[in-house]
Formats: C-alpha cells, sequence, structure tokens
C-alpha cells in the first residue's frame, strides 16, 4: 500500500465517521426539534398558557395511559407523562427538588406520596372533598384516586372458598405449610403490614408473621408472579391486591385457575389501599394541574377505573364492577390509609421475622 | 536509525515475554499525545459521577447508612451473590469458549447461523428471560403439564434459589464472553497454531496450549462482566427467588422510600465490584499477544471435526434452544394467545425506531469514548492508565436506577439544557456500558504489534493517521463487537431509560416494562420479539461480513 492509497484511506475513515457523527446529531436534533414544536419556547420556562402539563406517572401506562388520552380530549391539555415505577420517580423528584419540571406525581401508594410530602402543595378543599375521608392525607396533601383491596388469591383445583380460613389468622395454621405464596418487597403487602401493626398491634403482628414464615411460603417478587404461580398450583394460595387477577382472566380466558377470596371475617386482610395524586410546588401550571385532578375524580374517570381496572371508584354515585364485592361488604378495617405511610417500623418487623433480607 | 533496528529485531517469541519494542524508540514516538490522556481522564472523570453522587447520598445519612450495612445480613448476603457469581461466571466461559472457537475456527454447520443465534440471548431483558424460563420450566409450567398426561409428573423439582438464578443468568449472560472471545480469535495470527500442528501436537493440544493461552484476555475481559453483570441484575434474580444486594436495594428504593440507604447499599455492591475488578486484572499477564512479524491477510486453516463434528453441532443446537429457543417460543405462545383473544395494535414501531435510534447512538458515542482509555492501558501500561481503565467499570456494577438518579443529580444544576433529553441519556448509556466496549477494544488492541504503528510514523504518518489506517483494520472484529454488544444492551436498558429518557419517549424495552408490570403478557411479547429481531440485524451484518473477507 503506498502512503497516497494509505493516507487517503486515513481521510475516508475520518470522513466516514464524522459523518456518522453528524448524521446522528442531526437525527437526535431532528427528534428533539419535533419536540420542541409541541413543547413551545423552552423545555420548561413557562407554561402560563395552560396548555400543557406534565406529570410523572407512577401507575402504569398500559392502565391509565387511555384516561390520559381521554383527558387530553377532553380539555385541550397537552399532557406529558413521565412513566416509572413510583420509588424511581419519588427519588427523582427528590432529587430535582425545586428545580423540578413536574407538575403532578400521580403515585402508586401512599408511600410514595409520603416521601415527598414537602415537595407537595395543598389541594382545595372542594377537590378533597370529593373521596371520603379515609381515602386522603389528613392535611390535604394529596387525594386518593382509586382503591384497590387486599385479598386472598386461592387455586381452584386445589381448594374451595369452604377450605379458606376466615380472617388471615387462619393461614398460621401448620395445614397451609409450603402451600402460601407472598410477596415481602412488594408496596401494598407492606402497607398491609403496616395496616395490621395500626389494628392488631405489634405483637399480634410479629406473631402472624412469624406463623407465615414457619409455614415456609414461597418469596415472589410482586404481586403478579403471585397470582400466576398460584393460578399454574405452584402454591394454593396467594396475599395479593385484588385487581390483578382479572388481568389473568383477561389474558389467559375463564380456565386460569384461581380467583379471589375476601375474607369474611375482614381485618387487615381485606384493608382497602388507594392510589394518589399530588400537585408539586414547581408547578407552574396549577389550573391545568387542579383540572387533572378533577378529572381524575370526575365520574368518567372513575367509571374507567371501575370497568377497565377492576379498582374501586372512591367518589359517590359511580359504581364499581359487577364482579366486585360490595366495598361496604368487605369489613374493611377503620384505618386511616394515611396512617399506611409508617413505613420503617413496618420494614424492621419484617427484617426481624427474616421475611425481608 | 534505532527505529530501524526495531523493526528488523527478532523477538522473543511465546506469550509471557515482556520484552517491549518502544523503549527503542526515540522519546518522540514513545509518548501517548496529551489529549489522548485528557479524553481518557474525561471519560473516566464522567464514569464516576454517578459514585459521587452514591457518596453524597450516603453521607447524608450519617451513621444511620453504617447501622442500616450492619442491619442486614450483609455477611450472609455477601455469601449469596458470591457463589451465584462463580457459577454464573464459569458457567458463561465454560459455553462461550467453545462454542466462539465453533463458531470460528472450525467446520461446524452452519456456524454463521450458530454465531447470530448465540448473540441473541444478550437481547433478552432478564426480568422478560426470567419470566418465560418460569413459564416453560417452573414447577408447574408448560413443559410439567405435558408431562403430566403421558408420565403423571405432578410438579417440576423447584427452578426457584440458586441453581434456577445461575442457569438463567448462565444462558442470558455467556454472550459477553462468547462475543469477546469470538472477536479476539478471529483476529489471531495462525503461525503459532500452525508451528504447533507442525510439531505433531493433536488438535485438542494446541487448542489447550496455544490457543487458550492467546485467549486469556478476552476471557478475562469477558468473565469480568458477567460477574458484573450477575452482580447488579435484579429481574432475573427477584423473579427466580434467589437474595442478592438488588433485592435490598430495590427495597430502599421502592418500599422504605430512602435514598441515603440505597445509596450506601449501592456503595457496598460497589465495593464487591471494585474487588471482581481487581481479581480480574491481577490474573492479566504481562504477557505479549502479538506476534514478530505481521501476518496479517493469512488464510486460516479450518479445523476439520471429524466424528465431533455430530456432537459440536448437538452442543451448538442446544445453547441456542435453550437460551434462545425458550425464551422465543415463549414469548410466541403469549402473543399468539393475545391475538387469538382479540387484542390488536400489539406491535408498536415507533418504540422500535426509538430504540434503534439510541442504541445506535450509543453504540457509536461509547465506542468512541472507549477508545483513549483502551488505547493508553495497553500501550502505556502504568499507574494511571490502568487506574482510568479500571475506573471505567465502575458504571456498568452499579444499579441501573443509581446511574439514573446520578445524573438527574447532576443534570438538573449543572447541565438544565440537556436534561430530561436523549444527550443525557446517551450520556448514561456510555457510563453504563463504557466497559463492555473498553473490555472488547483492549482485548483486541493486545493483538496489535504497535511496532507496525510505529514503523508508519517513521515514514512521516502522523499519529492519528497512523492509528487509524494500521491499527484500526486490525481491530475492526473488536470495535465491532463492542458497537454490537453496546447496541443490545441499550435495545434493553430500563431503569435509567426510565428515568432519563425524554418525557413521552418509549422504547420496546419500557413498553415491555408497563405492559409485563400489570400482567398484559401479550403487550409484553410482541416488543421483546421486535427487541430480539432488531437485535439480530448488526450480528447478521458482522458474520456476513466476516464471510465475505474469508
Amino acid at each position: 500500500m503506498t502512503i497516497e492509497t494509505s493516507n487517503l484511506l486515513a481521510r475516508r475513515t475520518v470522513l466516514m465517521a464524522l459523518g456518522l457523527a453528524t448524521v446522528l446529531v442531526l437525527a437526535i436534533a431532528c427528534s428533539s426539534d419535533d419536540q420542541n414544536e409541541n413543547d413551545g419556547p423552552g423545555r420548561w420556562s413557562s407554561y402560563s398558557d395552560g396548555i400543557e402539563l406534565i406529570i410523572y406517572s407512577g401507575r402504569s401506562e398500559s392502565l391509565v395511559g387511555p384516561l390520559i388520552d381521554k383527558f387530553e380530549e377532553a380539555t385541550g391539555i397537552d399532557a406529558k407523562v413521565n412513566y416509572a415505577g413510583t420509588g424511581a420517580l419519588a427519588a427523582t423528584l427528590l432529587e430535582e427538588g425545586d428545580r423540578s419540571p413536574a407538575d403532578v406525581f400521580f403515585a402508586q401508594d401512599p408511600g410514595g406520596l409520603g416521601s415527598i410530602i414537602e415537595l407537595v402543595k395543598p389541594l382545595s378543599d372542594d377537590l378533597i372533598g370529593r373521596v371520603p375521608d379515609w381515602a386522603r392525607s389528613p392535611d390535604n396533601l394529596w387525594v386518593g384516586i382509586s382503591g384497590r383491596a387486599r385479598t386472598v388469591v386461592y387455586n381452584t383445583e386445589a381448594l374451595s372458598p369452604e377450605d379458606l380460613p376466615d380472617t388471615m389468622d387462619g393461614f398460621t395454621d401448620p395445614k397451609w405449610k409450603g402451600r402460601i405464596g407472598w410477596a415481602p418487597t412488594n408496596g401494598s403487602f407492606q402497607a398491609m403490614v403496616t395496616g395490621m401493626r395500626l389494628i392488631w398491634g405489634e405483637d399480634r403482628t410479629r406473631d402472624w408473621l412469624e406463623g407465615i414464615v414457619a409455614n415456609d411460603p414461597s418469596v415472589y417478587a410482586k404481586n403478579t408472579p403471585t397470582i400466576a404461580a398460584t393460578g399454574s398450583g405452584e402454591v394454593e394460595v396467594g396475599f395479593v391486591n385484588h385487581y390483578y387477577l382479572h388481568r389473568f382472566l383477561a389474558e389467559e380466558g375463564e380456565g386460569f385457575a384461581a380467583r379471589n377470596y375476601f375474607l369474611p371475617g375482614g381485618g387487615p386482610g381485606s384493608a382497602v389501599l388507594v392510589t394518589g395524586a399530588a400537585i408539586l410546588k414547581t408547578s407552574d401550571n396549577v389550573t391545568a394541574a387542579e383540572r387533572f385532578l378533577y378529572y381524575l375524580l370526575s365520574t368518567e374517570a372513575q367509571s374507567y377505573f371501575a370497568e377497565e381496572t377492576y379498582e374501586y371508584p372512591l367518589i359517590a354515585g359511580v359504581s364499581w364492577a359487577d364482579l366486585l364485592p360490595d366495598l361496604a361488604s368487605l369489613n374493611t378495617p377503620d384505618i386511616d390509609v394515611s396512617d399506611l405511610g409508617d413505613l420503617a417500623a413496618t420494614q424492621n418487623l419484617l427484617r426481624e421475622v427474616g421475611a425481608l433480607p | 536509525m534505532k527505529v530501524t533496528r526495531a523493526i528488523g529485531e527478532q523477538l522473543p517469541q511465546g506469550a509471557g515475554a515482556t520484552w517491549t519494542p518502544r523503549r527503542l524508540l526515540p522519546p518522540s514516538l514513545r509518548r501517548e499525545p496529551l489529549s489522548l490522556w485528557l479524553a481518557a481522564i474525561a471519560v473516566a472523570g464522567a464514569a464516576a459521577l454517578p459514585v459521587l453522587y452514591l457518596a453524597v447520598r450516603a453521607a447524608e445519612s450519617g451513621e444511620s447508612a453504617v447501622d442500616l450495612i450492619f442491619d442486614f445480613d450483609t455477611v450472609a448476603i455477601l455469601w449469596r451473590s458470591i457463589q451465584l457469581i462463580v457459577l454464573v461466571t464459569l458457567g458463561s466461559v465454560l459455553i462461550a469458549v467453545p462454542l466462539a472457537w465453533l463458531t470460528v475456527r472450525t467446520d461446524l454447520p452452519f456456524r454463521r447461523a450458530w454465531a447470530v443465534a448465540s448473540v441473541l440471548p444478550l437481547a433478552i431483558p432478564s426480568y422478560v428471560g426470567a419470566l418465560a424460563f418460569i413459564s416453560a420450566f417452573g414447577p408447574k409450567g408448560l413443559l410439567q403439564g405435558w408431562l403430566e398426561g403421558p408420565f403423571g409428573v405432578e410438579r417440576l423439582p423447584d427452578l426457584y434459589g440458586l441453581t434456577g438464578a445461575s442457569v438463567v443468568l448462565i444462558l442470558l449472560s455467556y454472550p459477553y464472553v462468547f462475543l469477546t472471545v469470538r472477536a479476539t480469535l478471529w483476529r489471531l495470527e495462525p503461525e503459532m497454531e500452525e508451528a504447533s500442528w507442525t510439531l505433531g501436537r493433536s488438535p485438542w493440544q494446541t487448542f489447550r496450549r496455544v490457543t487458550l493461552p492467546l485467549l486469556y484476555p478476552a476471557i478475562g475481559a469477558g468473565a469480568l462482566l458477567v460477574a458484573l453483570y450477575t452482580l447488579s441484575d435484579f429481574g432475573a434474580v427477584a423473579l427466580l427467588q434467589y437474595d442478592t444486594f438488588t433485592r435490598v436495594i430495590f427495597n430502599e428504593y421502592n418500599n422504605a422510600f430512602n435514598r441515603s440507604a440505597a445509596a450506601a447499599l449501592s456503595l457496598v455492591l460497589l465495593a464487591v465490584a471494585v474487588s471482581l475488578i481487581l481479581i480480574e486484572a491481577s490474573a492479566r499477564r504481562r504477557a505479549r499477544y502479538y506476534s514478530g512479524a505481521n501476518a496479517a491477510r493469512r488464510r486460516r486453516r479450518i479445523v476439520r471435526l471429524g466424528r465431533w463434528r455430530l456432537p459440536a453441532f448437538i452442543f451448538s443446537s442446544l445453547v441456542t434452544l435453550l437460551a434462545l429457543g425458550i425464551p422465543v417460543f415463549v414469548l410466541v405462545y403469549w402473543l399468539t394467545r393475545g391475538i387469538n383473544a382479540g387484542e390488536s395494535g400489539l406491535f408498536d414501531w415507533d418504540a422500535a425506531y426509538t430504540s434503534v435510534q439510541y442504541s445506535v447512538a450509543a453504540a457509536v458515542v461509547t465506542v468512541i469514548a472507549a477508545i483513549p482509555i483502551s488505547v493508553l492501558s495497553v500501550r502505556r501500561p502504568g499507574l494511571l492508565s490502568t487506574g482510568l481503565e479500571r475506573f471505567s467499570y465502575v458504571g456498568f456494577a452499579m444499579p441501573g436506577i443509581a446511574v439514573g438518579l446520578g445524573l438527574v443529580f447532576f443534570g438538573i444544576r449543572y447541565a438544565t439544557g440537556i436534561y430530561q433529553t436523549v444527550y443525557l441519556l446517551v450520556f448514561a448509556y456510555v457510563v453504563l456500558f463504557l466497559p463492555v466496549a473498553v473490555g472488547l477494544i483492549r482485548s483486541s488492541l493486545l493483538q496489535v504489534n504497535p511496532r507496525m504503528e510505529e514503523a508508519a510514523m517513521s515514514l512521516g504518518r502522523s499519529r492519528i493517521n497512523a492509528f487509524l489506517t494500521v491499527t484500526v483494520p486490525v481491530i475492526r472484529p473488536g470495535l465491532a463487537a463492542a458497537a454490537i454488544m453496546v447496541f443490545l444492551l441499550t435495545m434493553k436498558e430500563l431503569p435509567a431509560t426510565l428515568i432519563l429518557g425524554p418525557i413521552e419517549s418509549r422504547t420496546l424495552a419500557t413498553s415491555i416494562w408497563t405492559a409485563a408490570e400489570e400482567a398484559f403478557f401479550a403487550r409484553a411479547a410482541a416488543p421483546s420479539l421486535l427487541l430480539v429481531i432488531a437485535s439480530a440485524a448488526p450480528m447478521t451484518f458482522l458474520v456476513l461480513r466476516e464471510r465475505s473477507r474469508n
């Protein structure tokens, strides 16, 4: 190879690299230009024209995406949603602090809202008055949006409802050894344990946890694997939230061999937990943020939760899906969901009994 | 004159010699330019940002973090993590090295197809892979269902725990070793093997005594990636019910909402990672992996497998069947079930396009960013260059959520202009996947005789010109493998993408996550299959190019 041709080769390589880099930068720049057209001037400088709303949603796009589309249609507001896990978003909001671009935080559980409570602004009495007292923050800082009940899912081939105990206490019986599935790292499960501590007290809760641990439960990562394992017969019962089962029935058909069992004796095992939303202090678009929360608590949105995601609506006058038992008949214990935010003691207890590492 | 002597000099042969020709060069040629050092330091500095963030957060919690670390059964978790890491790393090497050798050097039937298929498990997100294996081989999985009728099998042995987690992680992560070893094998100069054959060694002896030692740097680099990946994985170990650090960290972020505790625990994880990095480094030998004379473009002898052809074929098929076939089968099963149930709009082409866009950007930028560190660590082994190179590994070992939050911390303060844009996201990918590229480029560079570049410079080429015209063509397999691996890893990256991605952007990985999270299996299956298909493209391209050059 002569020097000329190899110089040419070098130049060609450099040019190719430069060309590739340029194309890349352009491609990226173009795609972000597209965004800027929708964004208006600046990414989060001023939205005082009230057309754009930034929502951090810990609730999954597959559940609330269609609802947010309806909100955009109904109001003309351009909702930009950042979907991620509630924990990741809470941590992101805390890192962003007073520089956060977010207007609304829509969280999977009160614990997530509680962790960023110093970042949110109080809601109006009118808004918060739409839900019952137990489903909102006592300081008007966040409002419950939908309810989900704790329940026991059981395998229909191995068991029938008569085989199941009236309350959670029954599962500490040694006859349940090797038949239980649970998910101690799941937020709703931990909220149930917090409920137990509030209603039963520390000692009885510890006894219950130790009783279950002694029964050698299978440890799943979260609700959905627990239900999948119950349906397949890997375990016979699982402690879960009620609404995931309906996803499985939709996906696998009525033949899916698991059903929910709502404990007739009530107690913490049938606590109703809520998802919730709050408006951030950093919001420069409070009007649009409030409209979004009003929309979530409208008849239309609440019916969506009842019919599409099989959750419990929280406003008066909207009934839940036929499949679900009456909220009143659930024997829901009398606890304030905002008290379920006392996480540290629950974590310590779970660690003490060996349910968490 | 000295240069001429260097070129003519007879080199002592064999791996293990520490002779470097650089000593004979005039000082002006010996020194690497300052700009290269500055570039390497800047890149390593970028990789350090998340560590800095973790230190800030952990320090904030003061003593409570220390208490917390001892609250957990840290020793037990450490022991569990080490067991898993050892098993997964060993298993990956045992699968990947023979597979790489078979697909490059032998007359294995369909070896190009196996080469593509063997890389693809890397594109399967670990939680999808684990979910698929549980559906197939769980105690009450699909296999049990088929066996129940004819054989009355009521329950398969538990897949959960150490065994299951190891097997699944081996099947999902052996491609790290496969790709690194393959890139090195492809450029391995054939003369030493030929000498060994001439001297009457059997092919097996030749492989063990000659080829394998030459592969050590590549095996080491790949094994380190497997070990670090195993340490930082959450999806697979959570579903397979094996407790490691990541489960505790997950709990702190998602249930305790305690960033400081999570940061302190992440630093413990990082300490384990640093130990692994140091172990790999101490196993490296100051050896020479290039031959004296440059034997470029020589036709390599293809090893005839003879009666081993069938066993080799069965081995390759089995690996692909398990690592790729099972997940794809389960995904197709979910998809058809969804389509039969009347679901539509399952394929999200926009998300696929976005994923490819991000991944190409990440691959190009990461490979370029990795070059200065790799070159310095090979050509100027010393405290600084080695330090920079090892330091580049830390991002890969950290939980993705920690890297994401670290860049939120710095981005919102000091880079507001690019916060929540694709630029910061690509930056995050570089931090996460830098070591993948460094490992591959480094082991390729070790195969290049530096005298070639020096000769070019002595003939009047500039340093950059010499690097591009002489060295780059030789390390091209390494560069390509690095780009492909970063591409695949970016395609499936989730936690950092969720936190740092531009608002409203959707990638295949985030679509899979959002669907799987709520048990929409058909809607998770479609993007997963798209992910595998899109990931097959670059590897197919590479393999076809190899053919045309052969």
